[in-house]
């Protein structure tokens, strides 16, 4: 899109160009460096919207549910020094979790960079190992270009974060502006056409195998892939086990879907593992919560890896056919050269399993006949509440694993959670996020009471902006999940996991946020019907058992063979 | 097994992105033995000869890792057996002993170094060759009393008739205009 140039200052330049890529929404705080910026934006409050989080690391996570959401890259503004520091959480977090983001960050004037001058700090080198691309800017001409740029490498191939240092010096400059948006880098290729040798190499092993077994990852909904995906699988009759990260991408109530993977997966999916005979891998990357002891795994099974980021074949399990490319593109081509298939025997097998999980776990977990609240009921409630088509949200420990097995979902992109950070304090900021992307849908913000205290301020910021999330924060009075591992493997040396709580009712109420508090099971259908039907946040805070744990479990170190369904 | 790989990147000149290569390695506790860089044959693309250490199952993710960087072109690994490669040594001895005897002399036509500049208090004397060749020298020149030494990092070339990067780079151009 090339348009006349017109002079305008560096600062404008940012706000145009974040137009031209189409950007609706920019989570950021200001600060010194960053003023002109700021200062250019107060004449576009009409086209663009600014959310003023109350921490930085907020309006990184913040960026982060708006990408997971829209799956366009997420915005955030900060100022130099601390105000980028603090950004960094949420950069790593999108960096591990391949969420499209694009950082601005506001730099001391480039005369005084390595002077050590008022809250300088190198932020191109410490953002280093956690973004995609990185670049500073030190001159008003460079700002297009470098925008067009940042947009194209966040959200192309495996998306990620990309920040951009902006010294003050070229934000006052000036320059003609012009916009080109960045199709193509010579050095950067984001997607390889899929070969079709690999794809017919991959349908042989697949019509070959007795007991074939398919995981989906997160690359499935990035590349859109869902129709695809169960196109596949109901052709192939092939059961499919997600990811932490890939839920969500197929409804739970299909009947080829087998469950959770991992640590604190479903029974089904685990064992069978190391029972089937191919696996096919389709925008995962075998991280270790999925594999458990990795010299332990699949080994009885061939496998197929389709993956768009060459690095991630043969990274941690060695792929038999690896299939490099775009999941919806290599999924297709993939359904098309396979033979239409059942394994009715095969797939009966995971329904046993569930019927033992149920039996050991589930029905204990949703139907307790003890005193206490379980997580599991209450978010089995707000779930069947949201007649399940809400956008679930977590933070990071117990309620996030229990919430991702009872949860259910009939849409895609309707999950947010740190996968492979694992980023305490992540929930509230990112449900802020999700619910400016869709501001439509239910979200429902799910965390504990340790999570919730680490970003707790962003309370503000949904009062402010009015943002109707729902939190459910699951109260036990514990870091729950690092207690549970200190009761297992450290003898229930409890050390520094149990805290004391601030009474959280009354802290929202001094945001202004109405909510109540459910100590017994017979109030709690009707407290979730009530903050349902609440016209706004609500905060509905449940004290559940103090020491619950989360199974099954596949402990730490052990093959996914041995997961335990009690301790 | 670990083993001694060379690792050539062609990239970009983009600052920053020397230190991007090396978080690559620091990240997974390899140390670099060696690192060269400097513009090659294609102007305005960067050649880095990175020596390490480590197993080929290492290697070969390590270089994966390297070739995701945005700008970075292409990325390979070789063992020293696949390439023909040198490392240059600079010793700077005292002039006097040149004059005691025919030593130094000897020493310098048999290892096939030579002399870049005699001074007064010191000679310069220079020579290419594998670590163990430019290390031997140092051992036998210390006896004279080695006043400065410095070996540089590594330089290498592969056995293939052509660079591989002129063909990689006409693939790559032609691919991305397939795109347009």
């Amino acid at each position: 899109m090339n348009k006349e140039p017109m002079k305008v200052t560096g600062s404008e330049a940012v706000i145009l160009s974040l137009l031209e890529e189409g950007v609706e929404i920019i989570f950021g705080y200001p600060g010194g460096a960053i003023m002109p910026i700021y200062d250019a934006l107060y004449d576009y409050d009409k086209k663009i919207t600014h959310i003023l989080t109350r921490h930085e690391q907020g309006a990184a996570h913040a960026a982060e549910g708006y990408a997971k959401i829209t799956g366009k890259a997420g915005v955030c503004f900060a100022t130099s020094g601390p105000g980028a520091t603090n950004l960094i959480t949420g950069i790593a977090d999108a960096m591990i979790d391949s969420i499209p983001m694009v950082c601005i960050t506001g730099q001391v004037a480039s005369p005084l960079l390595g002077t050590d001058a008022f809250q300088e700090s190198d932020v191109l080198g410490i953002s280093m190992p956690v973004t995609k691309w990185n670049y500073q800017i030190t001159t008003p001409e460079e700002i297009p270009d470098a925008i067009a740029q940042a947009f194209f490498i966040a959200q192309s191939g495996r998306p990620g974060p990309v920040l951009l240092d902006i010294t003050k010096d070229a934000q006052f400059g000036e320059l003609e502006f012009s916009y080109k948006k960045c199709k193509k880098i010579r050095s950067y290729v984001p997607e390889t056409p899929v070969d079709p040798f690999k794809v017919k190499a991959a349908a042989e092993l697949i019509d070959n195998a007795k007991k074939p077994m398919l995981l989906f990852g997160q690359g499935v909904i990035i590349s859109k892939a869902e129709e695809e995906l169960k196109a596949f699988i109901e052709k192939t009759g092939i059961p499919a086990a997600w990811t932490l990260l890939g839920l969500s991408a197929l409804p739970t109530e299909h009947p080829l879907n087998v469950g959770m993977l991992g640590m604190h997966g479903n029974y089904g999916p685990n064992v069978k593992t190391n029972e089937a005979d191919l696996i096919i891998a389709v925008g995962m990357r075998f991280d270790d919560r999925v594999t458990g002891k990795v010299s332990a795994y699949a080994r009885d099974a061939k496998i197929v890896h389709l993956d768009i980021d060459h690095a991630e074949i043969n990274k941690i399990i060695k792929a038999d056919v690896a299939v490099l490319g775009d999941a919806k593109k290599s999924l297709k081509m993939l359904t098309d050269n396979c033979k239409k298939n059942e394994h009715k025997k095969w797939l009966s097998e995971f329904n046993k399993a569930y019927d033992t999980e149920f039996e050991k776990v589930i029905d204990k977990d949703l139907h307790p006949t003890k005193e206490g609240l379980t997580m599991g009921e209450v978010i089995s409630k707000v779930s069947e509440a949201t007649n399940h088509e809400a956008i679930l949200v977590t933070d990071v420990g117990q309620h996030q694993m229990v919430a991702a097995r009872y949860f259910k979902f009939k849409h895609s992109r309707s999950l947010v959670t740190s996968g492979g950070l694992g980023t305490m304090g992540y929930g509230l900021p990112a449900s802020m996020g999700a619910q400016l992307a869709a501001p439509d849908r239910t979200v429902v913000a799910v965390i504990g009471d340790g999570g919730f205290q680490m970003t707790i301020q962003e309370l503000g910021t949904i009062a402010q902006n009015k943002l109707p999330v729902k939190i459910v924060l699951l109260n036990n009075n514990f870091l729950g999940m690092v207690r549970q591992w200190q009761q297992l493997f450290f003898e229930k040396r409890y050390s520094f996991t149990e805290l004391i709580n601030p009474d959280f009712l009354m802290i929202t109420k001094g945001f202004g946020i109405n909510g109540q508090k459910v100590t017994s099971r017979e109030n709690l259908d009707a407290a979730v019907k009530e903050m349902m039907d609440h016209d706004g946040p609500y905060l509905l805070e449940v004290v559940v058992e103090k020491e619950d744990n989360v199974f099954p479990m596949v402990p730490s170190g052990a093959s996914v063979s041995h997961i335990l369904l009690e301790p | 097994m670990k083993q001694e790989f060379n690792i050539t990147v062609f990239s970009e000149n983009h600052i920053g992105l020397l230190a991007r290569i090396t978080i690559v390695f620091t990240r997974r506790k390899i140390n670099i033995e060696s690192l060269t860089v400097s513009e090659s044959a294609i102007s305005g693309v960067y050649k880095f000869t990175i020596v390490i250490k480590t197993t080929e199952d290492q290697v070969k993710k390590v270089v994966s890792q390297i070739e995701k960087i945005v700008d970075v072109l292409k990325a390979f690994y070789h063992t020293n057996q696949e390439l023909i490669y040198q490392e240059i040594a600079l010793y700077k001895v005292p002039t006097d002993a040149l004059y005691d005897s025919d030593q130094i002399e000897n020493i310098v036509r048999n290892s096939g170094a030579r002399i870049l500049e005699i001074t007064r208090e010191f000679t310069v004397i220079e020579k290419t060759g594998h670590k163990e060749e430019t290390q031997a020298l140092f051992e036998q020149l210390n006896q004279f009393k080695v006043m400065q030494f410095i070996r540089s990092g590594r330089v290498a070339l592969t056995r293939d008739p052509i660079e591989r990067l002129s063909e990689f780079l006409k693939e790559r151009d032609a691919f991305l205009n397939s795109m347009d």
